[in-house]
């Protein structure tokens, strides 16, 4: 310690080494959060069902969906980030994952909410296979931290059909 | 500073960035909010510097006595012999 840029130097990468040492014991604290999310999604209407002229199958849907997310905010969220994926199996994959709506969740006073709306993103499948398929409705959620992992973590809600026939 | 006060300065600042570490850990835990944590640690850090890195008059409590010149006069350098030793040296 002989010379000012040397406790200069010797005060920064100490400091700097116990910010790394506390903000990893508070992503390690996130482990001891209870989390209970819960959700819950009603097909309303499905609007359009059609073969893209010669191409793939084409859904357009309606969806309510009903989800409190709060129990998933800890001191150390930024942010949660959610979205909702069809899934469902075909002679050729033996699982397809269409994303249909997604929302970035900022804080725990929007965690709680209801929202009806047409899917975002098209509800497009790899060739003809949608006619009276079966597919399950999966809520995934990430929670982002402010430092430290990521959890991800889905609700999977079976029992969704489609019709047998185009409209 | 002095050999003792460069202890110190280490000692302290050590010590006060372990402190201002777990009080902003332990503060910013309990009252869930992220951004207490890192002001108390930000301030125990502008603090820690400020004692620690000036060359503070309480440093320099163990000053080193240097030998007065008059007195280095009086005892002079022993004188070596140069070229004899580089011949030993080099059998």
């Amino acid at each position: 310690m002989h010379s000012f840029g040397y406790r200069a130097n010797a005060i920064l990468t100490f400091s700097v080494t116990a910010l790394a040492f506390i903000c990893a014991i508070a992503s390690l604290s996130d482990n001891f959060s209870n989390q209970n999310p819960s959700a819950e999604i009603q097909i309303l209407n499905i609007n359009r069902f059609k073969k893209q002229s010669y191409e793939n199958d084409e859904v357009s849907l309606t969806l309510d969906i009903t989800a409190d997310l709060e129990s998933l905010f800890t001191w150390n969220t930024k942010q949660v980030f959610a979205f909702v994926a069809a899934e469902y199996e075909t002679p050729k994959n033996s699982l397809n994952q269409v994303s249909l709506w997604d929302a970035i969740i900022p804080d725990k006073e929007h965690a709680k909410f209801r929202i009806q709306t047409s899917n975002k993103y098209r509800f497009i499948d790899q060739g003809h296979n949608l006619r009276g398929k079966e597919f399950n409705l999966t809520l995934h959620w990430h929670v982002m931290p402010k430092t430290g992992k990521m959890f991800a973590d889905k609700i999977v809600m079976p029992g969704y059909s489609l019709p047998d026939a185009y409209k | 500073m002095d050999w003792q006060g460069q202890k110190l300065a280490e000692q302290l600042m050590q010590i006060l960035l372990l402190i201002a570490a777990v009080v902003a850990f332990v503060v910013g835990y309990t009252t869930a909010s992220f951004r207490t944590m890192m002001l108390i640690y930000a301030g125990g850090v502008g603090v820690a510097t400020l004692i620690t890195v000036p060359n503070w008059p309480f440093f320099n409590r163990h000053p080193l006595k240097w030998l007065d010149p008059s007195e280095a006069e009086k005892h002079p350098k022993p004188e070596v012999a140069v070229s004899s030793k580089k011949k030993s040296s080099k059998k």
